[in-house]
């Protein structure tokens, strides 16, 4: 087994090679040591790549490609493998959200209720569609297929908040509370 | 003696309001100083009457429903404390008929206990089937799971049984328990309820699979989606670990097991159980060709039980109170009981906990009571969005795997959701198109290009460019897309479509009126 401190070092010399071209050194080498404490969490598990894609998102809010080499060299796969499963995966983004971010189920059981209504009334209200971030950065609108909240359709999440029976009241706090 | 009020963390009473309703109800206890404690209890599944709150009073549970944060204040004043009367009170939550007329073997414990404390859970009967599987040799657990009937349900309805001797008839040093808890079919959400309103019935049936196979590590794959179902999944697993339950002596015994809750990221197609394996293993969820069988070469290519949620939820019982017990419910080779989900436009939605057999008809008008606007009901999709969508004249198949089979559809994790009559046929079969798009994993042709193709075909119909032709068509590619897919998402996208178009013709013909206008 390589020592931790050597461990380290080699990952954060080739993060430098890798992908210091693409920022300032400065933010490089923060999400560089940001990435590397959250590979070094799952050091000892087995199949360690999407527990560390979703720590990596859940540090920056979205998986930065500074932070590809140093997932890659650190579990010794190839860049193009840590992208290939990165953007496999619906949840991952390349880049960072709005502030908020609302999931709207789009799925049969809220489509029986009215979702497509809701959806296209929020889109009005919010100025974007589906998977656009709002100009002020204030809300990223995402469909979504399935929150479980079927039996009480039409769903969406908020910042992780679930919310059931959307209706034109629901709505409209929805858009208040993204805008404040 | 303090009062225990229950006040569901169910993810659909919290999108109800439940969080604001637990909090105005410990503002009045302390405004009120009064001696009553707040446990946060899994859902009954009577999701018209959520947020429900219920009250242990001397004379038993006394509920109250639909509870809103305005009405705290009026409930204390009606001294709901001793079950008090009010506009909202349900009386006893057991005797309503939606729960009475169910028969909850595997839902035994939700909504009633608090899903997070393991003396609750012992004392209501758990624990009591992993003391006796301790005792039992393997292959004599294994036999019971069999003997019992119990068949998949998280949708393909395979014996579970047999894929436990599989693995352990397959010799290896390690073998895995993995728990597919990627719920991602619309109008399911009976994993859900179990993992957020009773996860040690899960963590007890994981541990018996172990224990019967000789597996010393278990996974539950659990979508992204469901956040409050992992914080009480690890909950569990954390008293479930400092009481040994888990561990390197389970209850004592010389079996060591533990279970890691790892999230999913979005992608359908991983309820798949061999994309799901990819995903667990860090890969791109793409589907793996079988043979070889997850049975033999599984999670990092050792042997491994895959199962879904309510399948390991339901093995429990079974060793406690013995096969025959189990296998005494049910109809023909659907053995043991279904948690139906009754989702949509539905006027009582929620779970419901029965012995297969029911009909179609019966779950939908007289339990689920039509549609919630009281339109018509004209179609319901059952089982998930590869579900054949069923028309009226067909509301009198009974729920079982073989007779839904027979009239081209099928039970899957066994969501219903009904739709009224201003649903668009040809809209639904469009849409049954564009998720398998979106959502394909791109490894064979038949799914990632024949959902695409599809969608365009029936784009046409819309636009009434030759309709009789792209009706054609699209049979045509469900055919290529049912046989040549290497699993259900792009195998059974054609059940959607293709029976909107058997049951519901008219709506895939040419719209007269625009017709008329042209």
């Amino acid at each position: 087994m390589i020592k931790k401190e050597n461990f380290v070092l080699s990952i954060v010399k080739f993060a430098f090679r890798e992908g210091a071209a693409l920022t300032t050194p400065q933010a490089s080498t923060e999400i560089t040591a940001k990435t590397l404490a959250v590979v070094e969490a799952w050091r000892e598990a087995e199949g360690p790549l999407l527990p560390i894609l979703h720590g990596v998102q859940e540090e920056f809010g979205y998986i930065p490609n500074e932070a590809l080499p140093v997932i890659a060299n650190a579990l010794n796969l190839s860049r193009a493998d840590v992208y290939g499963v990165m953007s496999f995966y619906h949840d991952f983004r390349e880049r960072p959200a709005g502030r908020h971010v609302l999931k709207l189920c789009q799925a049969e059981s809220c489509q029986a209720m009215g979702s497509d209504a809701v959806a296209e009334k929020l889109r009005k209200l919010l100025g974007i569609d589906f998977n656009e971030t709002a100009k002020d950065g204030s809300v990223t609108l995402e469909p979504v297929y399935c929150l479980g909240l079927c039996a009480c359709s039409p769903s969406a999440m908020l910042d992780g908040e679930v919310i059931g029976r959307l209706d034109e009241g629901k709505v409209n706090e929805i858009v208040a509370e993204v805008r404040a | 003696m303090t009062v225990t009020i229950y006040v569901p963390r169910d993810s659909g009473a919290l999108a109800l309001g439940a969080e604001k309703v637990a909090k105005a109800i410990a503002e009045e206890i302390d405004k009120r100083k009064l001696d009553a404690r707040i446990v946060r209890n899994g859902s009954r599944g009577l999701y018209w009457l959520e947020p429900m709150v219920e009250v242990e009073t001397a004379n038993g549970r006394i509920a109250y429903g639909p509870v809103g944060a305005k009405d705290a204040a009026s409930l204390f004043d009606a001294g709901f404390l001793s079950g008090g009367a009010h506009p909202l009170s349900l009386g006893d939550p057991e005797k309503l008929p939606f729960l009475a007329k169910q028969t909850r073997l595997t839902f035994a414990r939700v909504g009633i206990i608090d899903p997070v404390s393991l003396d609750d859970y012992r004392a209501h009967g758990g624990l009591a089937g992993l003391e006796k599987a301790v005792k039992l040799e393997p292959a004599a657990i294994v036999e019971q799971v069999t003997e019992s009937g119990l068949r998949g349900r998280g949708g393909a309805g395979f014996p579970t049984g047999i894929k436990w001797k599989t693995v352990l008839d397959t010799p290896g040093e390690v073998k895995y328990i993995v728990c597919n808890a990627d719920e991602g079919d619309s109008g399911t959400f009976s994993d859900r309820m179990i993992m957020e309103g009773d996860p040690f019935v899960l963590i007890e049936g994981m541990t018996i699979a172990a224990i019967a196979v000789g597996a010393s590590k278990g996974y539950i794959y659990l979508r992204s989606e469901y956040p409050h179902a992992e914080k009480a999944l690890n909950e569990a697993l954390a008293a479930a670990r400092k009481a040994g339950v888990l561990g390197t002596s389970v209850l004592g015994s010389h079996h060591a097991f533990d279970i890691e809750v790892r999230m999913g990221a979005g992608a359908y197609v991983c309820g798949e159980e061999t994309s799901l394996l990819d995903s667990l293993e860090g890969k791109r969820g793409e589907v793996r060709a079988k043979p070889p069988l997850p049975a033999h070469k599984g999670l990092f290519g050792k042997p491994t039980v895959i199962n879904n949620v309510i399948s390991l939820a339901s093995v429990p019982i079974i060793l406690d109170k013995g096969a025959t017990f189990y296998k005494d419910f049910g109809m023909g080779r659907s053995r043991g009981t279904i948690p139906i989900q009754i989702a949509g436009n539905a006027k009582y939605p929620g779970l419901f906990e029965a012995a297969f057999g029911l009909t179609l008809g019966e779950i939908v008008d007289e339990i689920g009571g039509g549609t919630a606007n009281g339109r018509p009901v004209r179609a319901v999709q059952v089982g998930g969005p590869l579900g054949a969508y069923f028309p009226r004249a067909l509301f009198d198949t009974p729920f079982d795997y073989e007779a839904f089979a027979a009239k081209d559809g099928l039970i899957g994790h066994a969501g219903v959701v009904v739709f009224d009559d201003t649903v668009d046929m040809l809209k639904q079969a469009r849409f049954a198109m564009e998720f398998c798009a979106i959502e394909s994993c791109g490894k064979c042709t038949p799914c990632r290009v024949g959902s695409v193709r599809g969608v365009e075909t029936l784009d046409r119909i819309v636009r009434n460019i030759e309709p009789e032709k792209q009706v054609a068509l699209v049979t045509d590619l469900c055919n290529t897309m049912k046989f040549g897919s290497l699993c259900a998402l792009g195998g059974f996208t054609p059940y959607p479509v293709m029976s909107a178009l058997k049951h519901f013709p008219e709506d895939f013909r040419p719209h007269p009126m625009q017709e008329a206008a042209e």
